[in-house]
């Protein structure tokens, strides 16, 4: 299991890194909503992976520790409404700018 | 406990949901609500300073939960100092904008005080991921409130600003996972401890964790490779916001101090030193930069958002001397530097609204009404912020010389900053005579003096004079802030007495 989510969480953020740096406002808010998802993970994995284990101790032989998925929690909350802020804030930039490049301008728009 | 303590949080979250309620009520009893709380602010904020001053150390528990296990508000001087300041500046700041920028946009007052909710929070909480959030709320106030007022320049910087604090969170929260993984804490006087009682093995991870932090908390300071996005942002903003923008950078440097000197700083062979060893020479490249870029902007916002950068280069610089002396020095400028650069942001518009076209760019050559006035005032905050005597800016930089004198490394500092001064020096007169000498008379009918706005201006002056004149009383104070800060023990005696006689009783063992 270790190593899948291991995997998942360097897939997640190399492709988010990815599109981070492409020049586009879409793609870096998708590469922003997968570096957001890769970090989550790992917050996640840093309360240790165990499976099945309840997050309250003494209701089983092991149990999970809650702080972790308590602070994934705060951290998904914010990054649902910065990933909403974001897109509208890009919505109204390529509006007003006529442009989706990340500048507001496209560097390359005047060539033949 | 005492509850006066959790007010500067929940003064302005109350006052700005219940402006977000009152948004169809007129504009001047959102005013009065904004300005009642935070005058409030200010009251509290003097509190603090009085409270701090006897040198303990002041502990909320939030909803009464024992130090580690909850949220701790701490107050120490360094609090006290940060909250007093922003207070003081945000009161100028919202009043400036009730003379009428407050109402080229919805919302402006809430945005504003939970944008001081945040920052208050920031300065007043011990623990790690509580900061996270804060960070958070005061980040996403000031994306609204960077787009206050509309326009393409506002919508094209706060895409940067918003997408390049985006990532910093997301480091942010790398950081604060790996800290979490490696010592199962995330208070800062428990992490401090963890991190100095870590095993050689995870020294390596935790160097990690502290230069992500490092990272992060220099995306919102804007060290060098990272600021490229603050002139653009800075200048974009409209007035009043970007005055209090002016302590949202300051808001990193008093994150890295906390941090670095409190849960890196502990024990033997603390670990904050790696950190430093980067910040020295950053610090230098950012304030050369600074300066140039201050030399070759082409208007007075962004001129002063460069002023900005020159102040933040200054300070790391001085505090990657990592001595009492050079920490108090560097205290002292960040007070200076916050107040003259906001003073410079709303000069830009008060002069900008008076001249007759133009704005506040250099490139066109316009005439400006009440030449006498305005002159005299862009005179004396000129003077101050290049840091020529006699006001503050000339103490603070003479204290910072004089700090870092008989140090290691005090060529390149004394060499860079005065160079950065003279650069500052020649860009403030050149823009000054550009504007009161060169143009003629007024072609059409003067523009009414805005007096309200002019006395704000002229006040905010005056703390710079008020600032060297009480030097000695101000220097004190931060000089015992500077040893509080650099005596961590005290810190954790307080938060946390118990894990820390442990601790203690393992390093005194053989």
């Amino acid at each position: 299991m270790e190593l899948l989510f291991a995997l998942a969480i360097g897939v997640l953020a190399t492709c988010g890194v990815y599109l981070l740096l492409r020049a586009r406002t879409f793609s870096v808010i998708l590469g922003l909503t997968l570096l957001s998802h890769a970090v989550n993970l790992f917050l996640f994995g840093m309360g240790r992976l165990t499976s099945g284990a309840p997050a309250i101790i003494g209701l089983g032989t092991e149990s999970a520790d809650p702080l972790p998925q308590a602070l994934v929690l705060t951290a998904i909350v914010i990054g649902f409404a910065m990933t909403a802020f974001v897109v509208v804030l890009a919505l109204k930039a390529a509006v007003e700018l006529r442009s989706d490049h990340v500048d507001g301008e496209d560097p390359d728009e005047d060539r033949p | 406990m005492n509850h006066l303590m959790i007010l500067p949080i929940l003064i302005p979250l109350i006052a700005g949901a219940s402006l977000l309620l009152a948004y169809r009520y007129s504009t001047g009893r959102q005013r009065s609500i904004s300005v009642t709380s935070t005058f409030l602010l200010a009251v509290l904020g003097g509190w603090a300073l009085i409270t701090a001053g006897s040198g303990d150390y002041h502990l909320y528990l939030a909803g009464d939960w024992p130090a580690p296990f909850g949220i701790v508000l701490v107050l120490d001087r360094l609090s006290a100092v940060m909250l007093a300041l922003t207070s003081g500046l945000a009161l100028f700041c919202v009043l400036y904008a009730c003379r009428g920028i407050d109402r080229q946009g919805a919302h402006f007052h809430a945005l504003f005080q939970f944008q001081l909710a945040g920052i208050n929070g920031a300065f007043l909480t011990g623990d790690l991921f509580n900061l996270f959030v804060f960070f958070e709320v005061l980040l996403i106030a000031s994306y609204a409130l960077l787009l206050h007022g509309g326009g393409r320049a506002r919508s094209r910087a706060g895409l940067h600003y918003v997408i390049i604090n985006l990532v910093g969170s997301a480091l942010f929260l790398l950081a604060l996972g790996i800290l979490y993984g490696l010592t199962g804490t995330l208070n800062m006087a428990d992490l401090a401890i963890a991190v100095a009682d870590a095993p050689g093995s995870d020294r390596a991870l935790l160097t990690g964790a502290s230069l992500l932090l490092l990272v992060v908390f220099g995306i919102k300071a804007a060290i060098l490779p990272l600021l490229f996005w603050l002139p653009r942002a800075y200048s974009a903003a409209s007035a009043p916001v970007a005055a209090l923008f002016a302590i949202m950078t300051k808001v990193g440097i008093y994150a890295i101090i906390r941090v670095f000197l409190l849960v890196f700083g502990l024990g033997e062979d603390p670990l904050n030193e790696t950190a430093f060893a980067w910040l020295w020479p950053l610090a230098l490249l950012t304030l050369a930069l600074g300066g140039v870029g201050v030399l070759g902007s082409a208007s007075l916002r962004a001129k002063t958002a460069y002023l900005v950068i020159v102040s933040i280069g200054t300070l790391l610089a001085t505090l990657s001397f990592m001595t009492t002396a050079s920490l108090g020095a560097a205290l002292f400028y960040l007070i200076h530097s916050t107040s003259m650069t906001a003073v410079f942001f709303l000069l830009a518009d008060l002069v900008g609204r008076h001249r007759e076209h133009g704005y506040d760019g250099f490139t066109s050559i316009s005439p400006v009404a009440h030449r006498w006035l305005l002159g005299t005032v862009f005179l004396v905050a000129g003077v101050s912020l290049a840091g020529l005597p006699p006001f503050s800016g000339f103490i603070s930089k003479l204290w910072i010389l004089q700090a870092t004198t008989a140090e290691e490394g005090a060529f390149w500092l004394w060499s860079v900053l005065l160079a950065a001064a003279f650069l500052t020096i020649i860009a403030v007169s050149r823009a000054g005579s550009s504007w009161f000498w060169k143009p003629g008379e007024l072609t059409g009918p003067a523009r009414p003096l805005d007096r309200s706005c002019f006395a704000l201006v002229w006040l905010m002056t005056g703390v710079s004079i008020a600032l060297s004149v009480l030097a000695e009383p101000v220097g004190q104070y931060l000089t015992q802030t500077a040893e509080q800060l650099h005596a961590p023990e005290h810190y954790l005696q307080a938060v946390l007495p118990e894990s820390f006689a442990e601790y203690q009783a393992r390093e005194t063992a053989p």
